[in-house]
This record gives C-alpha cells, structure tokens and sequence, in this order.
C-alpha cells in the first residue's frame, strides 16, 4: 500500500500540487485521472521519488520515502516497476537484453535464472517470439508490452503506468489495460495507472482520483464516477460523446 | 541558472558519478564498450588529421626560418617540439571535444527526453554513475593512445613532406626529432591529455544529462557540450603548462 499524505510540490512559482492526500491499495489497479497540465505526472514523480515535494509524505508500507537515506531509497525503488509513456526502453540493447537489465544489474541469480525470469516475463505479455528486435523495430503496442516486461521483471510491490494507452489503438489499449489489471491481481502489486483515457478508466479502474488544478477533486470507483454530480469531473469524463451515450445508456438520463 | 550554479551542479553530478557502481562487471563492460565507440572511432580521424598537421608545421617551419644562420636539422627539431608539447595533446583534444564530446552529450540528452534516464532512476540504478563513469574511464585510458598515435604520425608526416618537396632532407629531419629530446616533454604530453579527457567526458555529460525538452534542446546541448569543453580545455591548457613547465 501507498499512502500520500498531504503532499504539494511547486516549480518556482508555480504550484503545480496542493495538499494531496490518498491511499493506493494492493491488488488493485489505482487510476490517477485528470487534465493535460493537472499535475497528475508530477505527482506520480513525486510518488516514485523523482521529484522532492516542498511538503508531505509518501509512505512505503508506513515507511516515509523522503526520510529515507540513499540505500533504503534504492531498495524501495528496486521494488517498483514503471512503464513510461514512451516506454522507455533503452534503445541500443534488444528486448531480451531490456528485460534482463534490472536483473543483471541486482538480482542475485545465476545467468541462466536470470534468462529464464526474462524469457518468462516476456511470455507472460506474449511477446516472447520477439526477444532479439530492437525497441526501434517494434510497434507501439509491442513497446508497451516489453516496457511492463521490464517492470514486472524484479517481481515489484508497486507498478507505476504513465499513460498507458497513449498512441495506441482502442484495441491495443484494451490489451494493455487487461494485461495491466491481470498482472495487477495475479502477483498482488499496488498499481497506480496515470491516465486521461475514459476507455481506460471504465475497463479497469478500480480506486480512481480525479486531479484538478493540482488537487484532488474527487476520488471513487468508476461506478460512482458515472453518477457523481462533481461539475469538474462531469465535465472532464463527458467532455466526448462516446462518454455521454455510455451515461444515457446506463443511468438513462443525458 | 548562473555560471555558478552551473559550477556547483557539475561538481554534485561527479559526486553523483563516482559513488560505489551497482556492478563492478557491467561498469567495466560498459567502459570497454566506450572504448571502442569513443577512442578506437575517432582513430581515423586523428591520423588524417595528425599526419597533415606534421606536414604543415614542417613546410611553415622551413619557410619561416629558411636563414643560413639557423641549421638544417631544427625543422625535425621544430616539428617534434610543437607536435608533442602542443599540436598533438591540445589540437587532439579540441577535435575531440567536437566529435566525441558532441556525441556523448547527444546520447545522454536523447536518454534523458526519451525518459530512459528516470527510467534507470526508478530501478535503483545510479544514472549518472552508469552513463558517465563508463565514458570517462574509457576517454582517460584511450585517449593517451590516441595521442601517442598522433604524435607519431605528426612526425612522420613531417619527414614525408619534408622529404618529397625537397626543403629538408632525411638526414637533417631525423637528426632534429633526436636532437635535445627531453622525455618529460611526452610525460607532459600525456597529463594533458587525460586532463583534457576527463574534461571532455565529464562537461559533454553534464550539458546532456541536464536537457529538458525534446530533440532542439539535445541539439543545443551537443553544441554546448563542444563550446564549453573547447573553452574548459584552453584554459585549464594555459594552467597546465605554466604548472608543469615551469
């Protein structure tokens, strides 16, 4: 579990995050969603440590990031996956080699456990038949798959997911999300999701929290997301059409 | 930010770059790997470059000395002093600044707008000690040969060129490069040029690691890189040499 506690961060002058406080539970996919310029990224960032908030806590388990020293902070982080919006793969190595990256760099196996977590990985996202291709000659979709490949490889507690489904295709995005959620449950990780796909709200979310304005407006499950009467948030979720119908359809009001 | 900010934040970044490796093995896999794209990559370059350099010098030396008060052998003479104590350690290391200062700051800014960088920073991996360190390990222990190649070429250039125009001959020209020959002269040589390689490695890594923005910014990181290494290299040049020859 991932516990915020009134965190805010600023860039200069610029607030970009006010006062957040919210729970990420095990076992379950936790949806951050927002606006472009919300300051739903930025709060991921502060939550993985890659940004230091001016105030609040991010606690582990009930262990504060922020006052952690240096080693404690690398364990922490070897526990966590990220799947980036790009990617992130590392271009000059093949997708075989970006999997076993973390591996070789600390886990404690030999050559050929390492191999076989990595080949396993790769199995679990079906992309195993493309394990010699460089990041450059994949699609879209494939990357995301090496890139959860490479998250889940050191058997993370946590799976950060920046945006998943950006520039995929729906049905590629449906991919990933049901890989995320299968994932999510099958190896029990704390998954927080950062997204502003509606599809991707409603076909997994489970704890979802709205960020506006760099605060949290609101924070649910999608059932209650549909009937919430937050204007903000109706405004954000129903901004497109397909959004609106799926309201008309399940509540029978526009 | 200020230049003295930038100072400070170059100096965290060492810091950050030369706290405990992960993996000893990867870290020297990796250098041995720089070696070769970094050093082993600019040898064509630097022996062109080397070989007309000592050709020049010898044509310019015997045109602006041509006395008969002055001997024939003090063109070799010339042509040895300017290769080793300056052509060879400080023209090698600005031509390297722009090829291989250039392309590490382009490689490490891509890593960093492509996210690759947080990337490694979320594992647990230190990043900056996994990009850079390789790269300065590598430059400090290829560029000397690189150097020693140069200086080499440099002077048989010049016998070439001496030779095949005419201005001085062999006997004169070998008779010169053997003629007050003081090895602490290459001992010189070679502290320059690690100096001038880490220099390199070190502010080419630092303008790519700090980009911010897209593939602009990694362009005008890699020309920084080249302008900032150039300028570091000539005035730490002006302290060495007044350090150590004097």
């Amino acid at each position: 579990m991932i516990e915020v506690k009134g965190l805010s961060k600023r860039f200069g002058n610029t607030q970009v995050l006010t006062d957040i406080n919210a729970v990420f539970q095990r076992g379950k996919v936790n949806q951050i969603i927002g606006k472009s310029g919300s300051g739903k990224s930025v709060l991921a960032k502060c939550i993985v440590g890659l940004h230091v908030p001016e105030e609040g806590q991010v606690l582990y388990e009930g262990r504060s990031f922020h006052d952690m020293d240096r080693d404690q902070k690398k364990e922490v982080r070897q526990e966590i996956g990220m799947l980036f919006q790009g990617s992130a793969l590392f271009d000059s190595l093949n997708v075989l080699q970006n999997v076993l990256f973390p591996l070789q760099m600390f886990a404690t196996m030999s050559k050929r456990e390492m191999e076989e977590r990595a080949h396993f990985c790769l199995k679990r996202v079906n992309i195993l038949d493309k394990d010699q291709l460089f990041p450059s000659e994949l699609s879209g979709g494939m990357q995301k798959r090496v890139g959860i490949a490479r998250a889940i490889a050191m058997n993370p507690k946590y799976l950060f997911c920046d945006e998943p489904n950006s520039g995929l295709d729906p049905q590629t995005s449906i991919l990933i999300d049901d890989l995320i959620k299968e994932i999510t449950e099958e190896f029990d990780i704390t998954t927080i999701v950062i997204t502003h796909d509606m599809n991707s709200v409603m076909e997994t979310g489970e704890n979802i929290i709205f960020i506006n304005q760099g605060r949290k407006w609101w924070e649910g499950t999608k059932e209650e997301l549909l009937n919430s009467d937050n204007k903000e948030l109706n405004e954000f979720i129903f901004a497109g059409g397909l959004m609106r119908q799926v309201k008309k359809a399940m509540t029978g009001r526009s | 930010m200020g230049i003295i900010g930038h100072i400070g934040r170059y100096f965290l970044l060492l810091k950050d770059t030369f706290s405990r490796p992960e993996r000893a093995s990867i870290y020297w896999r990796r250098t041995v790997e720089e070696m070769d794209l970094l050093g082993l990559k600019s040898l064509g370059i630097v022996a062109l470059l080397s070989f007309f350099m000592g050709a020049v010098i010898t044509i310019q030396t015997k045109t602006n000395i041509d006395s008969p008060l002055i001997q024939a052998w003090v063109v070799g003479f010339a042509t040895r002093q300017s290769t080793i104590l300056e052509f060879s350690p400080t023209i090698i290391a600005l031509i390297l600044a722009g090829k291989v200062g250039s392309n590490i700051a382009a490689e490490i800014g891509s890593m960093r707008v492509k996210e690759q960088i947080d990337a490694l920073d979320i594992m647990g991996v230190n990043s900056a000690g996994y990009l850079i360190l390789p790269k300065i390990m590598a430059s400090m222990l290829i560029n000397p040969f690189l150097v020693m190649v140069s200086m080499f070429l440099s002077i048989f250039g010049g016998y070439i060129a001496g030779t095949a125009t005419g201005i001085v001959g062999a006997t004169d020209y070998l008779q010169g490069i053997q003629t007050g020959f003081i090895p602490y002269h290459v001992t010189y040589a070679l502290i320059k040029t690690v100096v001038f390689a880490f220099i390199i490695a070190t502010v080419s890594a630092y303008q790519g690691y700090y980009t911010r923005g897209g593939t602009r910014e990694v362009g005008i990181s890699s020309t920084q890189a080249v302008v900032y290494s150039n300028v570091v290299i000539l005035i730490v040049n002006y302290a060495l040499t007044q350090i150590l020859l004097i």
